[in-house]
């Protein structure tokens, strides 16, 4: 098993993006995240530093490692070519091995994510599809999107898809044996294992709350809580 | 500033794109949102400029919104990513053309792991082997499609019909370009000008007669920050970033503004219509709002095209404002006519927004 620290060290990620951090706060001095959340990269960092295993536990129990946006915009200014959001990435997935996420508001989200994204890849061969973003979900679409989503065919068409056809193209549809292919590529490595994880440990968190839990869709309880519950702690005054 | 320092540094952040002979893969959020730009790159780059392109019907995503919001290992993403490298090699090609700023950024990262970590590619082909039987060449040279525009701007210039210009002064229209932070953040050599000065959209803009506008938040992330759009509780990460661009950008008065990655077109977008319904505020004098173009939509206006052929009627900040500047004979009619010519209805306007038809 070995430490945190340890697992952390079999990422590629963490040993790219984590070298000798001099701490002086040039990432979050560019990095959105830190404007907007409670949340600073450079603390991040120095306290993955210490290597302690207690510390490191409380950054995977914790809402902060999911504040920041990949953005990667700490990648081109650290001055020791380190980046933390590379570090950030290690933390996510090992929070998600380790079933740490559901310890936080922030983190409970993957539930959503996993639901939203991974499974219209294995369904669908993308990571969003247009008949899935209704206003309901995503209200800031707005009325011009309204009336695209009514006639989602015809607009395709319009503008030279080969909407849900075989054959190459906008929107066409993928084969079956493309998805096989898909879902064996995830089921090799690990990547069906994250998602029945991220399903497990949320199902034990449902549980624990009360909350309506069907193991699928988006429009059960307990997603609905975790895509929309925000407790308004997480910002900067 | 000194525009000499800048264009010296720049030159030093060169980068070669293939000539012909391409791999097209398509992109998850511009296929969706903006079908017309992906139509009109094909149309460009096979109709006008005579280019091979070609295109898998088994390709798939790169799963790279799956990988940055951290649901889809990195293991997983290598392999899907080989998985679309086995099918360009099957069909003898070595260039490949992204459509997406994601996708770029997620195969670069991968190529440049591949080199630093060679185990990690080791093991991807061993993965990729056993889940599909397929094997691989590494791409001789990737490029995101709006490095195929830029290097053939020039081309374009010359067979298009018009130009960056206000038509009624003579005036070049003046131009806020967003490059999308996965161009060229993470690995600048990867990127024309690097991430210091990004060049892709400049070189675009300067060479069919446009201005380029230099503002303060002028590589600020639009606001996606993946997980922070996606879940709703997130978004208000989302729009405090768009916003703040906006504000920044404000006195400048830009005519529109071009985009490289398609969800920066996309929050650009739609955050401002948020925007303008919640506060009042459109960054305009008019309320029009700023149109926010994808470089395929402005390379399709300079070549001549019409502007419902490029899908432009799926923006929410309407792009009629900017079309009658340019000069461009557009039939409003015909915005919300489907392939066949027949009425589709039409989307119910907003609040504040201009909205025409």
């Amino acid at each position: 098993m070995g430490t945190l620290y340890e697992r952390l060290m079999e990422d590629v990620r963490f040993k790219e993006g984590l070298k000798a951090c001099i701490n002086c706060g040039t990432c979050t001095a560019i990095c959105p995240a830190a404007e907007f959340y409670n949340y600073e990269p450079r603390s991040i960092v120095d306290m993955i530093q210490l290597k302690d295993d207690d510390r490191i536990k409380e950054l995977l129990t914790g809402d902060e490692i999911w504040y920041c946006g990949e953005c990667m915009s700490c990648k081109t200014r650290c001055p020791r070519g380190n980046a933390p959001g590379l570090v950030i990435m290690a933390l996510r997935s090992l929070s998600q091995d380790l079933g740490y996420f559901i310890e936080s508001e922030k983190g409970r989200q993957q539930l959503a994510l996993k639901r939203m994204i991974a499974e219209t890849i294995l369904e669908m061969g993308y990571c969003v599809h247009a008949s899935h973003m209704n206003l309901e979900k995503f209200p800031e679409q707005g009325p011009m999107w309204d009336w695209v989503h009514d006639h989602l065919p015809e607009v395709m068409d319009r503008l030279g898809a080969n909407y849900q056809e075989e054959g190459p193209g906008i929107l066409r549809k993928i084969s079956d044996e493309a998805l096989g292919e898909l879902n064996r590529i995830f089921e090799v490595t690990g990547g069906m294992d994250r998602l029945k994880r991220i399903e497990r440990y949320s199902r034990v968190k449902a549980k624990d709350e009360g909350a309506d839990f069907q193991g699928k869709g988006t429009d059960e309880g307990y997603f609905n809580k975790v895509f929309t519950e925000n407790s308004q702690k997480h910002t900067r005054e | 500033m000194i525009i000499e320092g800048k264009k010296t540094v720049w030159s030093q952040y060169q980068k070669n794109i293939a000539d012909d002979h391409y791999f097209y893969i398509r992109s998850c959020i511009r296929q969706n949102l903006w079908p017309g730009s992906e139509t009109a790159f094909l149309r460009i780059i096979r109709d006008e400029l005579r280019k091979d392109v070609i295109e898998d019907a088994n390709h798939t995503t790169c799963t790279g919104i799956g990988y940055h919001t951290d649901v889809v290992p990195i293991e997983t993403t290598m392999t899907v990513v080989a998985r679309l490298f086995a099918l360009m090699t099957e069909r003898g090609y070595e260039n490949m053309i992204t459509s997406c700023i994601t996708s770029f950024g997620v195969i670069t990262e991968i190529l440049e792991t591949w080199h630093e970590f060679p185990e990690t590619e080791a093991r991807t082909r061993e993965f990729l082997k056993k889940a599909t039987g397929r094997k691989f060449k590494v791409p001789h040279n990737l490029a995101h499609a709006s490095d195929i525009i830029y290097k053939f701007r020039k081309e374009i210039k010359e067979k298009g019909t018009r130009s960056l210009v206000n038509a009624n002064t003579g005036e070049k229209l003046r131009v806020v370009e967003h490059i999308g932070c996965h161009y060229s953040k993470m690995f600048p050599h990867k990127g024309i000008g690097g991430a210091e000065f990004p060049y892709v959209l400049i070189g675009m803009i300067e060479d069919w007669g446009g201005e380029v506008i230099d503002y303060p938040e002028r590589r600020h992330c639009c606001g996606f920050g993946f997980r922070q759009y996606l879940v709703k509780a997130n978004r208000g990460f989302s729009i405090a970033c768009t916003k703040k661009k906006f504000e920044s950008m404000e006195q400048f008065k830009p005519d529109f503004i071009i985009t490289n990655c398609p969800g920066c077109n996309y929050f650009l977008d739609r955050w401002q219509y948020v925007i303008s319904e919640m506060e009042g505020k459109t960054y305009s004098e008019n309320n029009d709002g700023i149109p926010i173009l994808t470089y395929e939509e402005v390379a399709g206006l300079v070549m001549g095209y019409d502007p419902w052929d490029l899908g432009m009627q799926m923006h929410q900040v309407g792009v009629e404002p900017l079309l009658d500047k340019m000069g461009v004979d557009y039939d409003p009619k015909k915005k919300y006519l489907d392939k066949n010519g027949n009425s589709m209805g039409s989307p119910e306007k907003p609040n504040v927004l201009n909205f025409c038809c």
